[in-house]
């Protein structure tokens, strides 16, 4: 990155041969000459492979939605009906559900994690164990998504059920809640569980972001008499807004693409309710059950549309992060 | 301090340097100091809840006749057998494209257009949802060959593996100072060997955390071989066959009413994720004695 958007006449300063980054070692003749010519061309085939892989990623899908593309059209993303036997397929509920549950994962993350970088980043606590918490907290990111599920329907759920129970017998009146007698594996459960497994990325780069931010800001807000958190509040956060959001997109687009431990936890029953305390489905979930058992043809087709929905959303919001970070290097080069 | 205290002027100012805060800003601080602390600790729980359950639960059911049998015999062997296979066929498609890529992106590209490029899919690449990347694999190895494969499954973990591999890589010979290159051009170093021996060589720490990483993120992974490599109680007999493999085994049997079974599950995860860990543990031990060095 530091390559890329570096202005040439920074380093001015060193020999005109130092300051250049494209220094030439290609050899133009001689007896190794064709061995780095050779060197030259492998080296961008695989390259281009890597690029290869996304492009042919999304045509490969795509070629396999066709079935589905062709009968249902666009209409099917607000379908909402799902019926193999009759080969009928609609999307909306699962939309829907991978959506409104990344949505709840996203606002558990957004907090949490942006408390998360703070006391790792700004010295309330010894550099040693604000570099273990840190660490503790990454360790998060690296357990498998099915031993997530695997805890949160044996242990999570039996705890979190009362709640559910005691929210949806005395908040009725609030649609979220209205749900007659919830059972662990809800919407609201998939929510909180994608949120612990994205808090690890959202920490993360929010931390970085932080740390990012010039001292000198921190100090004129603390000279000024600010305490910590008018400084934080005031200065480093709105310095590192964009940083911030950027996070939370990369953690969205996890979320959204987040498989095991939501088909284990969401209920799986394809409807569209307002209640947070009713089992849903999503996306990924729908993949992961059926895609084995489909027959091919219309079902793996619609299955695979699907996949290709997925595609599109998380394209969207990484594209989106990817773009917004370029920008937010570039805006903040002190 | 005491220089304070001799005078009575300078007394007044030093009481009102240390005025205390208002309290209201007192509050405000304490209050978020309480808050912040409150929300890391929380997510230190269920963190901690997981290692302490799946321990608990998993260690009475782990002994050592479980690695040499099948699943069909309450034994995980078959599954361990299955996650090598798979990975080593992802690291053996993955690794070598990774590697190369993040040559071109460090040493060839560096700011051009098509490095730009090329970065970019990769950092797109690496927010696909491991589940596309198996429908993915699924039409391009499971239609063609016709069947479920330790092979297909290994061709979708090698997609999640790729981006990790090329962006480590990439990090790792840039590292490396520029002085090296020259000095190995200046002694008529090719650009080959100036790569291979020299830039190469210096950054193997970094570009092996980065597989390490790769490895350690697609052993966990069971979206994409859900239908791909699929599942087989018993040993498999080929790598065109369907293949059992440890994240699948999870989920394939958390559900069954048979005991044995669910005392497997919680026994599995301890040997996944102690997997998991410890190649998670290296990468960092890597990087802390590259970096102290």
């Amino acid at each position: 990155m530091a390559n890329s958007s570096e202005p040439a006449d920074k380093s001015s300063s060193l020999p005109p041969n130092l300051s250049d980054d494209k220094i030439d070692l290609i050899a133009k003749d001689g007896a190794n000459f064709w061995i780095d010519q050779g060197f030259t061309w492998l080296v961008y085939t695989f390259a281009v492979i890597t690029v290869a892989v996304l492009l042919v990623m999304s045509w490969v899908i795509f070629h396999e939605a066709q079935p589905a593309v062709v009968k249902f059209g666009i209409g099917f993303l607000w379908g909402q009906d799902w019926d193999t036997g009759n080969q009928i397929f609609g999307a909306l509920p699962y939309i829907y559900g991978t959506l409104v549950s990344s949505a709840i994962a996203i606002l558990f993350a957004i907090p949490i994690g942006i408390a998360i970088a703070l006391v790792t980043s700004e010295k309330f606590l010894p550099l040693s164990v604000q570099t273990a918490l840190a660490f503790i907290i990454e360790l998060i990111a690296a357990i498998p998504s099915v031993i997530i599920g695997l805890w949160s329907i044996f242990i999570f759920i039996p705890v979190l059920e009362p709640l559910q129970k005691w929210l949806a017998s005395n908040f009725k009146w609030i649609a979220l809640f209205n749900s007659e007698d919830p059972i662990g594996t809800n919407m609201l459960t998939a929510g909180i569980i994608l949120a612990i497994m994205i808090l690890p990325t959202m920490a993360a780069i929010t931390r970085d972001v932080l740390l990012a931010i010039p001292k000198e800001l921190r100090s004129a807000a603390m000279a000024l008499g600010s305490t910590r958190w008018e400084t934080i509040f005031r200065i480093l956060l709105p310095a590192g807004f964009s940083g911030i959001v950027s996070a939370a997109m990369l953690a969205l687009g996890r979320a959204l693409g987040e498989t095991m431990a939501v088909t284990m936890v969401i209920g799986n029953s394809a409807q569209i309710s307002a209640s947070l305390l009713d089992p849903a489905y999503t996306i990924p979930s729908v993949l992961a059950n059926e895609f084995a058992e489909a027959e091919p043809g219309l079902h793996i087709g619609a299955l695979s549309y699907l996949g290709l929905i997925l595609f599109g959303l998380t394209l969207a919001v990484n594209i989106g992060a990817v773009l917004l970070v370029q920008w937010f290097s570039r805006k903040n080069k002190y | 301090m005491s220089g304070y205290q001799n005078s009575e002027i300078n007394e007044s100012i030093a009481s009102d340097l240390y005025r205390p805060l208002p309290i209201k800003r007192l509050l405000f601080t304490y209050g978020m100091n309480a808050i912040a602390f409150a929300l890391t600790g929380l997510v230190l729980i269920p963190l901690l809840s997981i290692l302490w359950e799946i321990i608990q639960r998993g260690i009475s059911g782990l002994k050592p006749e479980m690695f040499v049998k099948s699943v069909i015999d309450y034994g995980f062997g078959n599954a361990i057998l299955g996650t090598i296979t798979i990975v080593g066929i992802a690291s053996l498609l993955s690794i070598p494209v990774g590697i190369l890529t993040g040559i071109f992106l460090a040493e060839f590209g560096q700011s051009n257009l098509i490095a730009r490029f090329v970065r970019m899919i990769t950092t797109i690449l690496t927010g696909v949802p491991s589940i596309v990347v198996g429908v993915f694999a699924y039409g391009v190895i499971v239609l063609v060959t016709k069947g479920f494969s330790a092979i297909a499954g290994g061709f979708a973990l090698a997609v999640i593996m790729l981006p990790v591999i090329v962006l480590t890589t990439e990090e790792a010979l840039k590292l490396i100072p520029t002085d090296q290159r020259l000095a190995s051009a200046a002694l008529g170093g090719t650009r080959f060997q100036t790569t291979f021996r020299i830039v190469v060589t210096a950054a193997i720490p970094g570009i092996t955390t980065g597989i390490l990483l790769a490895v350690a993120r697609a052993a966990g992974e069971t979206a994409p071989l859900l239908f791909t490599a699929l599942f087989s109680l018993d040993w498999s007999t080929g790598l065109l066959t369907p293949t059992a493999s440890l994240p699948v085994l999870i989920f394939n049997l958390y559900n069954d009413p048979d005991p044995q079974k669910s005392q497997l599950v919680w026994t599995t995860s301890i040997v996944l994720l102690g997997l998991v860990f410890c190649i998670s543990l290296l990468s960092r031990l890597i990087i802390n004695k590259t970096k102290t060095k």
